[in-house]
C-alpha cells in the first residue's frame, strides 16, 4: 500500500536570496536539535536550506545561528 | 543524507556519557579534569552545541542554595515537603550543600547571575518557604559557554548518534549500542562506566495542540534514558509521579511565574483573582490549577496587566529573548499584550521528569543507578525537583564518581548476540515494503496516554490503556515501516514512547493511594501513609513486563515538624483576593 501525500505548511522558511548553502554553509542543518532541515539543489544548480520534516520545537537555533539571517522561525500552524 | 547504509563500528572509551544537554557536559568536564588521562566520550542524538533543554538559554536558576539566603537544611526540608515526603534526603542535601560551588564555576565560564546594588546575589522568593530563584541576565549564553569549555577540555564529542540500548555483562555496565540518525549505521561503544543524561521523557502525553513536537520538553528528549535503563535491568523510581506543568495554552512553553512572580505577576482565575498561594510548581499546586479549570472558574491566566509599564517591559525582555524566544512571535500572532489582557494558561501533557517532579531512574547521592558502573543525572534521574542546577551538580557528582570507579575495572564482557538482536530490532522497519509510518504509531500511543492515563487516574481506564498499548505494540513490531534513516530515528523513538507508556500505566496501577497532588491523583484511593510511605521501584520482570517493589524511604537527615508537613497541601488562597 502506498503512503498518502498529506501536505502540511512548515513553520521554518529560508530566504533563498540570503542563503549561502552554495558556499558550503550548513549551519542551520547542523544545529537543529530535531534534525529537520536539509539542503536542496534547485534545477539551476543553486543550493538552499529548507525544512524537510514538519517536526519542529520552534526553539530557534537555526535562526539565531544562521550567518546571513536567512532563516525565519514561525510557529507550527496547529499551535499558532 | 538520510539513506539507509549498512555498517557497524566499535569504539572503546573509559567513560561514555550519553546526552550532551546540561548534566552530560558537566559530567564530562568534571571527569576529564579529575583524570586528564581518561578517554571521555560525550555522545548526543542532536548536536551538543545546541542540544537539550537549555539549547537557547535559561531564564535563571530555579533552585539555588546560596549562603546568606538559604541553608542546605532549609532547602532539603522544602523539597521534602514539596515532594510529599517521598524523598531520600541524602541526595537532595548533597546537592544543596555543593551547588553553590557549581554556581561559582558557571560564573567563571562567563554565565552571569543577577546581583543587587551591593554586589550580592539578587535571589528571589518563589517557593513556599525559602528563597532560591536566581535570575541569569545573560541566560542566552549558557549553552555557548558550556560548549566552549568542552572544546577547551578536548572532550571527544560524537554528534547525531542515538543510543538505543545499554550493554551489560558480568553484572555491570559494558557499553551502549547507538545508531547514526542520518545513515542508520551502528556504533557499538565499549565503556568501563556509562553516565546517562538523556533528559526527560517529554513525548509521552500529546499536547492539546495535537502537534507531536509542540511539547513542554525539548522534543528530542523522547525518553530513551528511561527505556534503556528498563531494558538493561536498572530500577526506576516513582514513575507514577508524573510531570504536569502549568503553561501558556497552545504555545506550551512555561508561563514563567518564576520570572514574573517576583515582579508582581501571578496565576489568576477568570475573575482575575489569585487562587494559589505560591506559584512554585508542585503536584499540590497543579491540583488547585486543575480544580479551578474544572470547577467553572477557569480559564486560568497569567496576570500581568496590573503592573507598571517598566515592569511589563522588563518581563517581556526576559521572556521573549531567552528560554523560548518564539514566545514573542506567539503573542504577536494572537495579538495578545501583557499590558491589556491576561494570558490564557493550561495544563501540559504528562511526562516523566525529575527536573520538575520526581519520576526517574533510581540513583543515590553519587548518581549511581542500581547497575554498577552505570550513572544517571539530570531530568531522568530521580533526585526530585532537580532543575538546571540539579542537572549540572548531579552531573558533576556522576563524573567524579565514575573516575574512581574505572580505576579498578576493565571492560566487562558482553554477549555479542545482544548487538545482533538489537540490529535486527532496529532495522526491522527498513526491511518491509510498506506498513505504518512511525508518526502514526507515536500519535496513537500518545493519544491513548491522554485518554487513559492523564490524572485523575481511574483503574479501569488504565487497564484499558494497557490493552490498547499491547495492540499498538503488536502493530509496531509487525508493521512499522520507514523509508529513510531519519524516519528510522523516529521509529526508534516511537518504540521508546510506547515503553514509557507501558511503564506509566503499570507504575500508576501499582501505587494504590493518591500522592503528589494531581501527579498521582487516583480517584478510588485516599492518601495512605501507613502502607505507602515508600518509593516504588519498577524493573523489567522475567516475563519481559514491568515488575514492582516497594523500597523504604531512607531515614530523614533533616527532620520535618508536624506543622510543616502540610505547607504544600494548603495551597488554596483562603478567601480569594481581588486584583489590585
Ligand atoms: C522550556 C524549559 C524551561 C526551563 N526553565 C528552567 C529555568 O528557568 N530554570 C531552571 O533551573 N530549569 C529550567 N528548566 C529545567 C532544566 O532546563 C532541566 O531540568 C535541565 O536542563 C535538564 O538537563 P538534562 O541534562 O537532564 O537534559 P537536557 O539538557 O535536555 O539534555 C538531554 C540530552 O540528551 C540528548 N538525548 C536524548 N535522547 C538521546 C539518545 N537516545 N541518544 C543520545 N542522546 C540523546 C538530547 O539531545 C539532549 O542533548 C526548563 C526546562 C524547559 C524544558
Ligand atoms: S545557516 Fe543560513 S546561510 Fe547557512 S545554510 Fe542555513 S539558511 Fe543557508
Ligand atoms: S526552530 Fe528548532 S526544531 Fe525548528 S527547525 Fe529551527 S532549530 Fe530545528
Amino acid at each position: 500500500m502506498p503512503l498518502a501525500q498529506t501536505s502540511s505548511i512548515v513553520p521554518v522558511v529560508v530566504d533563498k536570496a540570503l542563503c549561502i548553502a552554495d558556499k558550503g554553509c550548513t549551519v542551520c542543518v547542523d544545529v537543529c536539535p530535531l534534525d529537520v532541515l536539509r539542503i536542496a539543489a534547485s534545477d539551476d544548480g543553486t543550493q538552499t536550506a529548507y525544512m524537510k520534516y514538519d517536526e519542529c520545537w520552534y526553539c530557534m537555533p537555526c535562526e539565531a545561528d544562521c550567518p546571513t539571517g536567512a532563516v525565519t522561525v514561525n510557529l507550527p500552524y496547529l499551535l499558532k | 543524507m538520510d539513506e539507509i547504509l549498512d555498517g557497524t563500528t566499535q569504539i572503546d572509551c573509559d567513560i561514555l556519557i550519553i546526552g550532551g544537554g546540561t548534566a552530560g557536559p558537566m559530567a564530562a568536564l568534571k571527569a576529564k579534569r579529575k583524570n586528564p588521562e581518561a578517554n571521555v566520550v560525550l555522545l548526543d542524538k542532536a548536536n551538543v552545541k545546541r542540544s537539550g533543554a537549555i539549547s537557547m538559554g535559561m531564564d535563571g536558576l530555579n533552585n539555588s542554595v546560596i549562603p546568606g539566603y538559604a541553608t542546605p537544611e532549609q532547602y532539603t526540608k522544602e523539597i521534602t515537603i514539596a515532594n510529599d515526603g517521598i524523598v531520600d534526603q541524602k541526595a537532595v542535601y548533597r546537592y544543596a550543600d555543593e551547588c553553590y560551588g557549581i554556581i561559582q564555576e558557571l560564573d567563571q565560564f562567563g554565565i552571569r547571575f543577577q546581583k543587587d546594588q551591593n554586589g550580592e546575589y539578587d535571589v528571589k522568593k518563589v517557593h513556599h518557604i525559602g528563597t532560591y530563584v536566581l535570575p541569569m541576565p545573560n541566560g542566552d549564553t549558557v549553552k555557548k559557554a558550556l560548549y566552549r569549555q568542552l572544546r577547551k577540555a578536548r572532550i571527544n564529542i560524537v554528534n547525531r548518534y542515538m543510543a538505543t540500548r545499554l550493554l551489560t555483562g558480568e553484572d555491570r555496565i559494558a557499553g551502549a549500542i547507538c545508531v547514526n540518525t542520518r545513515t542508520a549505521e551502528f556504533l557499538v561503544v565499549r565503556a568501563k562506566a556509562v553516565i546517562m543524561a538523556l533528559g526527560a521523557a517529554g513525548r509521552l502525553g500529546l499536547p492539546s495542540s495535537g502537534y507531536l513536537y509542540g511539547t513542554y520538553e525539548n522534543a528530542s528528549n523522547s525518553g530513551e534514558g528511561y527505556a534503556m535503563s528498563y531494558h538493561a535491568g536498572a530500577g526506576l523510581a516513582n514513575l507514577e509521579c508524573f510531570q504536569i506543568n502549568p503553561l501558556i495554552k497552545d504555545y506550551n512553553g512555561p508561563a514563567c511565574a518564576y520570572v514574573a512572580g517576583p515582579m508582581g505577576g501571578y496565576t489568576a482565575n477568570a475573575q482575575g483573582e489569585r487562587f494559589i498561594e505560591c506559584d512554585y510548581w508542585s503536584g499540590q499546586m497543579m491540583q488547585e490549577f486543575y480544580d479551578e479549570l474544572q470547577g467553572g472558574k477557569g480559564p486560568v491566566y497569567l496576570k500581568l496587566n496590573h503592573l507598571a509599564e517598566e515592569t511589563v517591559a522588563e518581563i517581556e525582555r526576559v521572556l521573549h529573548i531567552v528560554e523560548r524566544p518564539t514566545r514573542g512571535h506567539f503573542h504577536k500572532g494572537r495579538g495578545t499584550d501583557y499590558r491589556t489582557e491576561m494570558i490564557e494558561m493550561h495544563i501540559s501533557e504528562v511526562g516523566f521528569c525529575s527536573g520538575h517532579s520526581a519520576s526517574g531512574v533510581f540513583v543515590d547521592e553519587h548518581a549511581r543507578t542500581t547497575i554498577p558502573g552505570l550513572y544517571a543525572a539530570g531530568d531522568m534521574a530521580n533526585v526530585p525537583h532537580n532543575y538546571m542546577l540539579g542537572a549540572f551538580t548531579n552531573g558533576a557528582f556522576a563524573g567524579l564518581d565514575a573516575v574512581d570507579y574505572i580505576k579498578d575495572v576493565d571492560f566487562a564482557d558482553f554477549d555479542m548476540g545482544e548487538v545482533d538482536a538489537e540490529q535486527t530490532r532496529v532495522l526491522a522497519p527498513t526491511k518491509r515494503d510498506d506498513g505504518i509510518p512511525p508518526n502514526q504509531i507515536e500519535y496513537k500511543t500518545r493519544r491513548f496516554v491522554n485518554d487513559y492515563l492523564q490524572p485523575p487516574k481511574v483503574t479501569a481506564k488504565m487497564e484499558l490503556a494497557q490493552r490498547r498499548f499491547a495492540e499498538v505494540r503488536h502493530d509496531m513490531e509487525n508493521e512499522m515501516y520507514v523509508r529513510d534513516s531519519h524516519e528510522l530515528m523516529r521509529s526508534l523513538e516511537a518504540s521508546t514512547i510506547l515503553d514509557c507508556a507501558d511503564m506509566a500505566a503499570a507504575a500508576s496501577l501499582y501505587r494504590t493511594e493518591s500522592r503528589w497532588g494531581l501527579y498521582h491523583n487516583r480517584v478510588e484511593y485516599e492518601r495512605d501513609d501507613e502502607n505507602w510511605f515508600c518509593h516504588t521501584i519498577l524493573t523489567k520482570g522475567d516475563d519481559g513486563k514491568p515488575a514492582h517493589r516497594k523500597q523504604p524511604v531512607q531515614p530523614y537527615v533533616v527532620e520535618i515538624d508536624d506543622d510543616e508537613k502540610n505547607a504544600y497541601a494548603n495551597q488554596r488562597v483562603n478567601s480569594t483576593v481581588a486584583a489590585e
